[in-house]
């Protein structure tokens, strides 16, 4: 039981930052029909600026993740806004689709060049030790990982849904002529929402490194499990997402453990076509209709 | 076919036959992956150019095709039948993918083709009794052609070329015919061909199963080809850049698929002097061309000539892509 324990609350701290990724991938599919492909590898990224931060120009931990948020805000907000989704728009969603996995290919081997293939070590944020709490070893950086997503994203759902500001994004997401004609600068709201998905992998990325190591390449998989995550959960819901989240993380875990360690990875995907062959909205999203 | 493209048509074979004569056995073996790239490649264009839906398990299709044809021809049976078991397998398992798919839209074919893959390439790996795990299986025997050996890379060539011909002219009386028709009529206007009559799923679910039948062909040629098959060769990345050679040539041109394979297969050739820049270069120059052009260098080259020749102008309505 103790044992069980662990696995869960472990299970559920490595799913609340799945879920950071998959409420920025929600997000973005919201405001602006953008599927991101590039979302692991924008989890991955920020975790170099940090590294870059204290290595080359020497500054301390925290100084340096305040660099890499603006930087993050920058490049995979702004940037990526104006140079690749914007220009694309027009073109509908297959060369989106196709540019952003290319960006995806680009940051990564840029990271590859310029930084190291190797896996970098990566200061924790929290300190390490564990606590014995009824027979069961409780990390605190479980539940410091949980608690920082889960007020991340609870910070966000308020944002949303009680600011002028959050309600006008949402007006966006849902009908973005109708919010136009209402006075909404829908522009300003969408680049808002590529903020927040910037900011949010920062705090993904932060959060995760020290447990994976930063490494190029971890956006494969945080792509595949951010991806499932929001699709699991239901596309159009910011809560959906953070469920699919914190699903995958158990899941994976107590697979890991119970099931197979070689066919761990298996779980989610099986878990994703039993979802879109039973209930494709997600089990909180609602259905959109065919777009036929 | 009007009588100028019968043309280019014959000349563009008759410098394939040519093009491998005198060259070095590196040079042959690149060609020859073109080839069978440019078959996969073909199939993705069905999906992807003509029925508009993302597939991201083409590699996957590969794998399956490969790893079928090298157990069957390990066993003792001609590559011949194991090709069209190859094919066949592939072909099933499209359908049993893209029905519960395409039942949504969103490019949910997408995602479920990124688990394929990824679920495929776990398969492969770690049942390793059957498939050799990530030591992969070796020396599949190159087939015999009318008695004729193709041991050498010339001759092995001359049988991709012939295998990449059939599999062309069997795209091409599918485009022609009322299914590829059909296809084409989706794209360009899917409320307007769902009025018509025409089935928008059964259409889309069969374009997308044909498309990975193509796969599994390629596949069933890459195995006598390379002799070497292991997971990581169809791993996701390879469907990625299956996907980049479509959209880079041009998706949804008949010649796209292969002008793009040419470009994804030769590119590293050309670039080598930029060394571990390649791929950031290449990424780069992806996203530019899709910014610029959409419909790969195919359309960017349509672009460019009705600038310099402009022609009475096309009703809006009919380009690719518009939407009443």
């Amino acid at each position: 039981m103790a044992e069980f324990i662990q696995i869960i609350l472990s299970g559920l701290a490595a799913g609340s930052i799945y879920a950071l990724a998959a409420v920025g991938f929600t997000l973005l599919w919201q405001a602006s029909q953008t599927i991101n492909f590039a979302q692991g590898e924008f989890v991955m990224l920020p975790a170099f600026f940090v590294l870059v931060g204290m290595t080359v120009l020497g500054l301390g931990l925290w100084p340096s993740v305040a660099l890499a948020l603006v930087l993050s805000l920058l490049v995979l907000g702004v940037m990526f806004k104006k140079l690749v989704v914007e220009p694309m728009l027009p073109h509908g969603t297959l060369p989106l689709v196709i540019a952003t996995i290319a960006l995806g290919l680009l940051l990564k081997e840029s990271v590859k060049e310029f930084y190291g293939a190797t896996a970098q070590p990566f200061p924790p944020i929290f300190p390490q030790e564990v606590y014995q709490v009824a027979g069961a070893s409780i990390a605190a950086q479980d539940i410091g990982n949980l608690a920082v997503s889960m007020l991340a994203i609870g910070g966000l759902q308020l944002f949303l849904t009680r600011t002028r500001t959050g309600r006008c994004m949402q007006a966006t997401a849902q009908n973005p002529a109708v919010a136009e004609i209402l006075g909404v600068n829908v522009k300003r709201m969408v680049m808002y929402t590529f903020l927040i998905n910037a900011a949010l992998a920062t705090v993904a990325s932060v959060l995760i490194s020290p447990i994976y190591l930063a490494k190029f390449s971890n956006g494969e998989t945080l792509g595949l499990v951010a991806f499932i995550a929001a699709i699991v959960g239901g596309f159009n819901q910011i809560r959906g997402a953070l469920v699919g989240g914190l699903l995958i993380g158990v899941i994976d875990n107590i697979s890991a453990v119970y099931i197979s360690a070689q066919y761990r990875s298996a779980m989610p995907l099986l878990l994703l076509i039993a979802i879109i062959l039973f209930r494709p909205q997600g089990l909180l999203g609602t259905s959109e209709g065919r777009s036929v | 076919m009007t009588r100028l493209q019968m043309l280019f048509c014959a000349l563009g074979l008759a410098g394939l036959i040519a093009a491998p004569l005198g060259q070095g056995n590196y040079i042959v073996y690149t060609m020859t992956s073109w080839l069978v790239f440019s078959i996969s490649a073909m199939g993705l264009n069905l999906t992807l150019g003509y029925a508009g839906q993302v597939s991201l398990a083409q590699a996957g299709f590969m794998g399956v095709g490969a790893y079928v044809t090298a157990l069957m021809t390990l066993a003792g049976v001609p590559w011949i039948a194991a090709a069209f078991v190859s094919i066949s397998t592939s072909f099933v398992l499209g359908l049993l993918l893209g029905y519960p798919a395409l039942r949504v839209q969103h490019h949910f074919l997408a995602f479920v083709t990124l688990a394929f893959n990824t679920l495929l390439f776990l398969v492969l790996r770690n049942e390793e009794e059957i498939t050799g795990g990530s030591f992969g299986l070796v020396g599949m025997p190159r087939p015999n052609v009318l008695g004729l050996a193709t041991d050498s890379n010339l001759s092995f060539y001359y049988f991709a070329l012939v295998c990449f011909v059939v599999a062309a002219g069997v795209m091409w009386w599918i485009l022609r015919s009322p299914w590829g028709r059909a296809f084409k009529a989706l794209r360009e206007n899917p409320i307007r061909a769902e009025s018509l009559g025409l089935k928008i799923r059964r259409q889309t679910l069969l374009a997308f199963a044909i498309g990975s039948a193509f796969g599994g062909f390629a596949g069933a040629l890459q195995t006598p080809q390379v002799q070497f098959i292991e997971p990581h060769s169809f791993a996701l990345i390879h469907s990625l850049k299956l996907l980049l050679m479509v959209v880079v040539g041009g998706s949804g041109f008949f010649f796209g698929p292969m002008l793009g394979a040419a470009v994804v297969i030769l590119l590293p050739e050309v670039l080598r002097f930029t060394e571990g820049y390649y791929l950031i270069i290449y990424a780069t120059l992806v996203i530019l061309l899709m910014v610029y052009s959409p419909g790969g260098l195919i359309g960017a080259g349509h672009k460019i000539r009705d600038r310099l020749m402009p022609r009475t102008e096309a009703r809006r309505d009919m380009e690719k892509g518009f939407q009443l």
